[in-house]
């Protein structure tokens, strides 16, 4: 025998069938709704139809007397128990938040009422029942509401939920990005998203005696889940079970529970018998928290050679109401950069309340960052007339560069990005595309390449103190079966599968012998389970260490049984193998008898049974690199996006399983495609969600996904295993890659910008020049429609004719630098009209002149969609003045005569 | 509340009982049938999870009530696979391209893989993949549900 010391044969990089199927091919899977309890009833909610005011009265009355209806719950019912509703973090908010509404309501869902009836259909008809009276309040619905608007919360003096960074800006900063040899400023205006996942939440609470509860509910770890609860509700003494065998999606919403997951948890204490909620999708849609609403403005420099010289980032994310955590997203600008050489960055990072529904996480939740960035890279290198691909080369910090550390100081040892640009480039033909692309065009075909690459900090642990380590529990059972047990949880993650195959390698079993128990908090020990592309990191070092120890107890049992040197012996597809003595191959079946029933023949402290555990805790953290490309073509009649082929080249360590490896990139790039051309969730003025089904919010089809093409670069990490976390990286990397490609076939007709989605009515006003969405959209209120300031009295026109006329070279000192421009002015009587001029283009304009004073207003776009009040005063050859731009207050106007 | 008799046969079994006139037959099926591998995902007849197959054909049986099944043959995931556990060829397809991962849109797609390709029907990729594209899945970004249709289109695992 020349076989390693266990697992001749390999399971670690093969395909192998998943464990978790063979139950959800049949329809024998278990999701929260398969489970029924005896004595269960069922909840509804009856909810605020808007979205800010107080609650005047509820009456329960018409509800309660519908037969079926067993109580009406509000918050002077629950507020019996109290409730601390915790962050991910598992610190309490900073705002009061109740699971049910406490007189006043903060958004369009916001639950107001609990019904426990005999079955849905009537909890449904017992909510609407509820007839709640409100006093309506004026909403605070945008990012740029909540930063002018009156507080959401009427224990905070402001509506910023978060915030970090410096508002000043820095003098020395703003020198270099000004000095610069090109300065890009980039706006993305990151729209809402529902994570969606295919079951939504729910939840069954039974409180069984005075000192045990029982969850089922579907989450992203149970242990997790257990903790929360207990912490939220004080119940040390209570011992608390969550069960979640199977869970449809989650992608970052189903973290911990919310309001209504504890309300149920509360009415169910109080209740005495099991209860079950299951959200029904128009309730996902509208009050399940959701993700992503930012806004961000980088500005970056270049030198002459499209080297970084400097950036500064501006980030406003909307936390709704009640986020799952208020949060400015620091990670946006500790991995802006990570993966780039960059001397300098500064950043300003707000998160906002406002009256939506509130924000959770969402797979990548720092995601913007790849965005801005990747797309700035492709602005910049189009405004340089440097290829894009080679822009990147001449930043990305490769092996070579390697250890450094980023700005943050987060130390680098092993990232891949250049090397993976590099390997993708050996599949993509960029030349011969370019030549295809270009013959394209001669035909009124409009074919784009977008590239990007990212870092992603994967398998956190040991600097947040739920990001913890992972345990692995190991048996080889009296029948010579392998059981682990772990806090592994798969909503479609594969965790069965891909743990089994760790420990099948690293054991020495066969694949099929192996069975993985997750999805039970009792079981195991705590970990996050799924969050933070961590499971395969961490929960596969803590098995492959389990494992060996379990190995190394079978060979020192086999020695002893055999008289044989420990070394001598392997253990492979479940037979114990001795070198040299093939005739005393025993199988662990015969082992394991020995060692749980035999004490007798055991080796002096020799443990009895098979069993071996081990807590793995990793480097804090662990990077994935990637770099993706994709080929488009837009149709310029339609706007329709066409993805014709799309490469991914991910480094994501040692793979476990390539089918799942894969399966994670599809399925984040799927949902990046979704957020670039598809997902919208929005809101009219009064903050009602106008997308409440999935009529309205729009999630791809088979027929919107493309083939993924798939490279491994496999460079091991430092972790045990060598592996990387891969479960958000394509969410992450999606975006930037197709707005680049979109960009690069739209460039004849400009910059397309980032305003996500890239729906076809915004491609096609890039093509025709004019916003269509204005052209389409229903026309304003009166009160809006006034825009140019009324005519003033007419002045002497002798003398505004002589001074203004001409044109003016002017220099605009925004929040975000001072902006060059060049002002052409005519006047005719007391009227002024003109246009200006800046590296975004031109706008016209039409104002008023008052002796040597002009008054005029622009509507832009870009870096925001502000009005701009210009208020100049002319004297001689000098000009002075102000602009009022919205929200950031004044700016100051200086300029000269051309 | 008025309740109707009706009788039904769900995956080759008879079933008989009274249903109220307002349940869907996606309630009927995983409640008081006890089907519950029928998965409800939106309600509303987009999402495709809760798919069955009534008298041939595909239906979303979120969109019926229960009570407009009264005579008919319904079948359920649960009713795919042959009586000895030997998955139908959808299933075989699925599990052998990795086309499922939290398994929650699952029998929906695999009900109109089964319908679109029983009997002597031979549907070519396009028209499986026009017929999936009623499917909605956020996990696999379907990648192993195009390979597993691919198959199916090319009569492999049949």
């Amino acid at each position: 025998m020349n076989a390693p010391g266990v697992g001749a044969a390999r399971y670690i990089g093969q395909r192998v069938p998943r464990k978790e199927d063979p139950r959800l091919l049949t329809g024998r899977g278990q999701f929260v709704d398969d489970i029924v309890l005896p004595g269960m009833l069922h909840v509804a909610f009856a909810r605020s139809p808007i979205a800010r005011g107080k609650i005047l009265s509820i009456d329960t009355a018409a509800a309660r007397a519908l037969p079926g209806v067993h109580a009406i719950y509000t918050n002077a019912d629950l507020a019996k128990i109290k409730v601390e509703m915790l962050s991910f973090f598992l610190t309490p908010g900073n705002v009061s938040i109740t699971p049910l509404a406490d007189g006043h309501v903060a958004y369009v869902g916001d639950p107001v009422a609990l019904v426990i009836a005999d079955d849905r259909y009537i909890a449904e008809d017992a909510a609407a029942l509820v007839d709640i009276q409100y006093a309506e309040e004026d909403p605070v619905v945008t990012i740029s509401d909540a930063m002018t608007g009156a507080p959401v919360h009427a224990d905070t003096d402001s509506n910023i939920a978060a915030m970090m960074g410096v508002e000043e800006p820095d003098e020395e900063l703003e020198a270099r990005l000004q000095a610069a040899h090109c300065l890009v400023t980039h706006k993305v205006t990151h729209q809402r998203i529902s994570q969606s996942p295919m079951e939504t939440r729910g939840v069954i609470a039974t409180r069984e005696g005075a000192e045990e509860l029982t969850l089922y509910i579907t989450c992203q770890s149970p242990h997790m889940i257990a903790r929360y609860v207990s912490l939220a509700l004080g119940l040390p003494d209570t011992s608390i079970r969550v069960i979640a065998k199977d869970v449809g999606g989650s992608f970052g919403l189903k973290n911990t529970p919310w309001l209504e997951e504890m309300s149920v948890i509360v009415a169910a204490l109080l209740f005495g018998r099991p209860l079950k909620w299951i959200e029904d999708r128009v309730e996902n849609l509208t009050s399940a928290n959701q993700a992503r609403e930012q806004e961000m403005i980088l500005r970056t420099a270049f030198d002459a050679n499209g080297r970084l010289v400097a950036s500064h980032g501006d980030y406003s994310v909307n936390n709704g109401a009640y986020p799952q955590g208020a949060d400015c997203n620091i990670a946006v600008h500790m991995f802006m950069w990570a993966a780039y050489k960059l001397p300098e960055y500064a950043f300003l990072s707000r998160g906002w309340y406002s009256n939506t529904v509130g924000m959770a996480a969402y797979r990548g939740p720092w995601a913007m960052e790849s965005l801005i960035r990747e797309t700035t890279l492709d602005i910049a290198a189009r405004r340089l007339g440097i290829d894009t691909i080679e822009l990147r080369r001449r930043n990305l910090v490769t092996l070579a560069d390697q250890p450094t550390a980023t700005t943050f100081g987060i130390p680098l040892e092993d990232i891949t990005p250049a090397e993976c640009l590099d390997k993708l480039l050996e599949t993509l033909d960029v030349a011969a595309f370019r030549v295809e692309q270009a013959e394209a065009r001669k035909q009124g075909r409009y074919l784009g390449l977008g590239v990007a690459a990212y870092v992603e900090p994967t398998g956190s642990a040991g600097s947040i103190s739920v990001m913890t380590g992972e345990l692995a529990q190991l048996r080889i059972e009296p029948t010579g079966k392998v059981t682990a047990t772990m806090s592994t949880h798969s909503q479609g993650h594969g965790t069965q599968t891909t743990m089994a195959q760790i420990i099948a390698e690293k054991l020495g079993v066969a694949y099929e012998d192996v069975t993985v128990f997750e999805g039970d908090s009792s079981r195991g020990g705590f970990s996050p389970g799924a969050a933070g592309s961590r499971q395969g990191v961490i929960a596969g070092g803590a098995t492959i260490k389990a494992s060996e120890l379990l190995a190394e107890k079978v060979k020192i049992l086999a020695g002893h049984l055999f008289n044989a040197p420990v070394e001598n012996i392997t253990i492979e597809n479940g037979m114990v193998h001795i070198a040299g003595a093939e005739e005393m191959t025993r199988s662990l079946r015969a082992i394991a008898e020995i060692a749980y029933g035999e004490p007798t023949r055991l080796p002096p402290g020799f443990e009895a049974g098979l069993e071996a555990q081990y807590r793995y805790t990793p480097p804090p953290m662990t990077f994935t690199s990637a770099a993706h490309a994709c080929i488009v073509e837009v149709d310029t009649d339609t706007g329709f996006v066409k993805i014709k082929r799309w490469i991914s080249c991910e480094d994501c360590g040692t793979i476990i399983n390539p089918a799942v490896v894969e399966g994670q990139i599809a399925g984040g790039l799927a949902q990046g495609i979704g957020t670039v051309l598809l997902e919208e969730m929005s809101f009219d003025a009064r903050g009602n969600p106008t997308a409440v089904t999935y009529k309205d919010y729009l999630l791809p089809a088979i027929s919107d996904i493309p083939d993924f093409e798939y490279l491994h670069a496999c460079t091991p990490s430092q972790s045990v295993g060598g592996i990387r976390g891969v479960g958000e990286g394509g969410a992450i990397i999606g975006p930037p890659t197709l707005v680049n490609a979109i960009a690069d076939a739209l460039a004849p007709f400009g910059e397309i910008g980032c305003d996500l989605p890239l729906t076809p009515v915004k491609i096609l006003s890039l093509i025709e020049g004019r916003d269509l969405a204005a052209v389409v959209a229903p026309p304003p209120p009166p009160v809006v429609v006034v825009e140019a300031p009324a005519p003033p009295p007419p002045p002497p026109v002798t003398q505004a004719a002589a001074v203004i006329d001409g044109s003016w070279k002017m220099v605009l000192s925004t929040p975000m630098g001072p902006q060059e421009m060049t002002g052409n002015f005519v006047t005719s009587g007391g009227q002024l009209s003109g246009e200006l001029l800046s590296p975004e283009g031109s706008m016209g304009f039409a104002g008023t002149v008052d002796g040597n004073r002009l008054l005029f207003d622009l509507k832009v776009e870009k870096p925001m969609k502000i009005t701009l009040k210009y208020d100049i005063t002319i004297e001689g050859d000098k000009l002075t003045g102000k602009v009022k731009m919205g929200f950031f207050g004044n700016a100051k106007l200086t300029g000269q005569r051309i | 509340m008025s309740k109707h008799e009706i009788e039904v046969t769900i995956n080759g079994r008879r079933f008989a009982g009274a249903v109220e006139s307002r349940v869907t037959l996606s309630d009927f099926l995983r409640g008081e049938a006890g089907y519950t591998g029928v998965h409800v995902g939106c309600e509303h007849g987009v999402c495709g999870a809760c798919t069955v197959i009534v008298n041939g054909k595909a239906v979303r049986s979120c969109l019926m009530l229960a009570v407009q099944v009264q005579g008919a043959e319904v079948t359920t995931v649960e009713g795919l696979a042959a009586p000895d556990g030997t998955l139908h060829p959808a299933q075989q397809a699925l599990r052998d391209e990795h086309g499922l991962q939290c398994g929650f849109c699952t029998p929906g797609v695999l009900m109109t893989m089964a319908a679109m390709t029983a009997g002597e029907q031979k549907p070519d990729e396009e028209a499986l993949l026009a017929a999936l594209s009623g499917h909605i899945c956020r996990c696999t970004g379907y990648q192993g549900i195009r390979r597993a249709a691919r198959k199916l289109a090319a009569g492999e695992g049949a």
